[in-house]
């Protein structure tokens, strides 16, 4: 996906990028307002990640100002947990709101819903052996039948068609499916790999058990 | 706040007119009185004066001797005032001619009639002696005529003016009086449709009074805006300073999350790993402790003074469960709605918020893959909103303690909370008259949380 992120604070901005650009994101980042509309004249993106509290003006206002011109969706920034505060925000014609600081893959979970809810979801399509596997969409179809991935099995998928013939280790996948604040043993991964295993069969793609590494996804 | 409240202005103005009303009505009345009293003794004086003259005149000297014809209308004159009675005296000096010897009268000079009020006989009268001197064998003998009448219908005349005047005086006064307590509330009118402006308002309207008025209300409007203003100032500084303070406090601790994750993905190491993760959690459990610190907070100013507005719950709900869903996704938790028509009265955003840290639990305590059910309805009275999980529940332990600020119960190890969740979800609802429900799911075996409202 390609984010415009609209954040003042420097550092703030320059690891949202890299965390972003992990997953594989294209992210521009502005500073102030008017350095975001420059942006969004030359370019265009998925989704607008707003900071609410911002020098040269507040974002929501930037918001309403904006809405009937840009039609991209926006997710806002807020460092406040108020309902109201976010009711506000969502009022001004944002689609939805994080609050700081925030997990990476919620951020990507709601940025997937407002895409979807927005029909601008856009196709990404991944090619697996004899299947075509879409994250956004949370399908996997192989021939005439379209299999629905469940979250967190589209995030383990995705994690291994990114990284076809690498090791990747249990915990590092743990980090991937799973809040830092879930109590889970790493076997809760290999139900996950069980599944997957099985949905893949007969399409060509193996996920393979790398004894004391962790699994490998070969095409 | 109580105010003590004074004389009511209505009752003090009406009863300080009344008083100047009551006091001239008595003013006036005295002077009807003594205006009559004196014009009714005038015209008896100038009807004794008249009568005395006329009896003066007939006086002659008849061969030395002083004669006298007492004229019938003289007395016809008096009779015509009333049944008073009435005594003379002709006297030549000392000499008594005719008529009452003990009558006496005032002294008296030659062609002026003189009056005085005397006691006579256990009698107040009025009397006016006319002195004349007639030419007796060439010597000019002084005659003193002394007319005397009782009083009684001078006094009678004047006590029906008086009585007629105290009539007048009554009725002006319950007239005035009447007058002055509807003048008094039509000028005071003004202030009450005021108060009831001001008073009727929700608690977050600080628009300034625009009401036209008369100018003398006008330094209350604008002090009273100018009130509204500073007030108004003062919530939008302190707002402004909380928002601020938590972005200066929330950004630097996004950066170190954000860090933290980058981190987690290029260690190699599981210790290093460890450490990271810790170091997510800690993050993530102070920024939602602050997070909920910061709604209790605005679950009991905002309880302090409730709105009231109509909430259509079945939407709140939705609304609320689709700001979680992308949360609950994350544990493949699908959030079900069974919505049937409810409505209440109050403050939304408190519902919300209740609702939103009632839905946020049952999504935490829930294991992955499972079903969150939220039902909405109506029945007995009473609106509810019941969440029910597949989590652990609230097990055997008594439940009721949990809502108390900062409990955490004894299944929480690993899961992220601040004991503080249920705390504002029941502080919300018992702002409302409503409460808490804290049980069992009966069909999947984890915790059934209801939110029950008084219907509207
Ligand atoms: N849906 C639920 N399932 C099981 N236990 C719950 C649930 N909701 C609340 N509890 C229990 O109630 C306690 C108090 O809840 P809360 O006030 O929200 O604080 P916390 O931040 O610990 O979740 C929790 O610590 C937990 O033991």
């Amino acid at each position: 996906m390609r984010f415009l992120l609209v954040e003042d604070n420097a550092e703030l901005a320059d690891s949202v990028v890299q965390r972003l650009g992990l997953d594989g994101h294209a992210v521009d980042h502005a500073a102030t307002l008017s350095d975001a509309e420059a942006h969004l004249e030359v370019a265009d993106y998925d989704l607008i990640l707003l900071d609410v509290m911002l020098p040269d003006g507040d974002g929501r206002d930037f918001l309403a100002r904006s809405r009937d011109r840009i039609n991209t969706p926006v997710i806002v920034l807020t460092a406040r947990s108020q309902i109201s505060d976010r009711v506000g925000a969502l009022d001004q014609g944002a689609d939805d709101y994080i609050t700081k600081p925030f997990d990476f893959s919620e951020l990507e979970a709601r940025c997937r819903a407002v895409l979807r809810r927005r029909g601008g979801l856009a196709r990404n399509e991944i090619t697996l052996g004899a299947a075509v596997f879409e994250p956004n969409a949370g399908t996997l179809r192989h021939g005439d039948a379209v299999m629905e991935l469940r979250n967190r099995e589209i995030r383990l998928l995705e994690v291994f068609a990114r990284n076809p013939g690498h090791i990747l280790s249990k915990s590092q996948l743990m980090d991937r499916l799973f809040s830092h604040d879930e109590d889970v043993t790493e076997n809760a991964i290999e139900v996950y790999v069980g599944r997957l295993r099985r949905k893949l069969d007969g399409v060509g793609v193996r996920i393979e058990t790398v004894r004391g590494a962790g699994y490998r996804m070969s095409l | 706040m109580s105010v003590q409240p004074g004389w009511p202005i209505a009752r003090k103005l009406t009863l300080f007119l009344a008083a100047i009303v009551a006091l001239l009505a008595l003013v006036s009345w005295g002077m009807v009185t003594s205006f009559a009293r004196e014009a009714a003794g005038r015209t008896q004086d100038n009807i004794l004066a008249a009568s005395a003259t006329s009896i003066a005149e007939t006086l002659r000297s008849e061969g030395g001797q002083v004669r006298l014809e007492l004229p019938y209308a003289a007395f016809s004159m008096l009779g015509a005032i009333s049944e008073d009675r009435v005594f003379y005296r002709v006297a030549a000096g000392d000499d008594v001619l005719t008529g009452y010897a003990d009558l006496d009268g005032p002294n008296v000079t030659p062609g002026e009639p003189s009056f005085a009020t005397l006691p006579y006989r256990d009698m107040n009268v009025r009397a006016v002696s006319v002195m004349r001197v007639i030419l007796a064998d060439g010597e000019a003998v002084p005659i003193t005529v002394t007319l005397a009448q009782t009083r009684g219908g001078v006094q009678g005349i004047a006590a029906g003016l008086s009585r007629q005047a105290a009539y007048l005086s009554v009725a002006v006064f319950l007239l005035a009086v009447g007058m002055s307590a509807f003048a008094v509330r039509a000028s005071l009118r003004p202030l009450n449709t005021m108060a009831q402006h001001v008073s009727t308002r929700g608690p977050s309207d600080l628009r300034p009074l625009r009401r036209r008025g008369p100018p003398e209300l006008m330094p209350l409007v604008r002090a009273l805006n100018r009130l509204m203003d500073r007030l108004e100032g003062s919530i939008k500084r302190s707002e402004d300073f909380i928002a601020e303070a938590a972005h200066r406090v929330r950004t630097p601790l996004a950066i170190v999350r954000t860090q933290a994750e980058i981190a987690l993905h290029s260690v190699e190491e599981e210790a290093q790993k460890q450490t990271l993760r810790r170091v997510i959690r800690a993050v993530d459990d102070s920024s939602r402790s602050a997070s909920q610190l910061l709604d209790h907070a605005m679950v009991s100013f905002r309880a302090d003074d409730l709105a009231r507005e109509r909430v259509n719950l079945p939407a709140l709900a939705e609304g609320v469960a689709d700001a979680l869903r992308p949360t609950a996704e994350m544990k493949d938790i699908d959030i079900a709605l069974a919505m049937s028509p409810a409505e209440v009265e109050g403050d939304a955003i408190l519902i919300q918020n209740a609702l939103r840290n009632v839905l946020d639990n049952a999504i935490k305590y829930s294991p992955a893959e499972t079903i969150v059910r939220i039902s909405v309805g109506n029945g007995g009275g009473e609106a509810r909103i019941a969440v029910s999980d597949e989590g652990p529940g609230f097990g055997e332990e008594p439940a009721a303690h949990l809502t108390e600020r900062f409990k955490r119960g004894d299944k929480v190890e690993g899961v992220v909370g601040s004991g503080l969740g249920l705390t504002i979800a029941e502080e919300a609802l018992s702002a409302h008259g409503g409460r808490l429900e804290l049980g069992r799911n009966l069909e999947g075996g984890g915790a059934c949380v209801s939110l029950i409202l008084p219907a509207a």
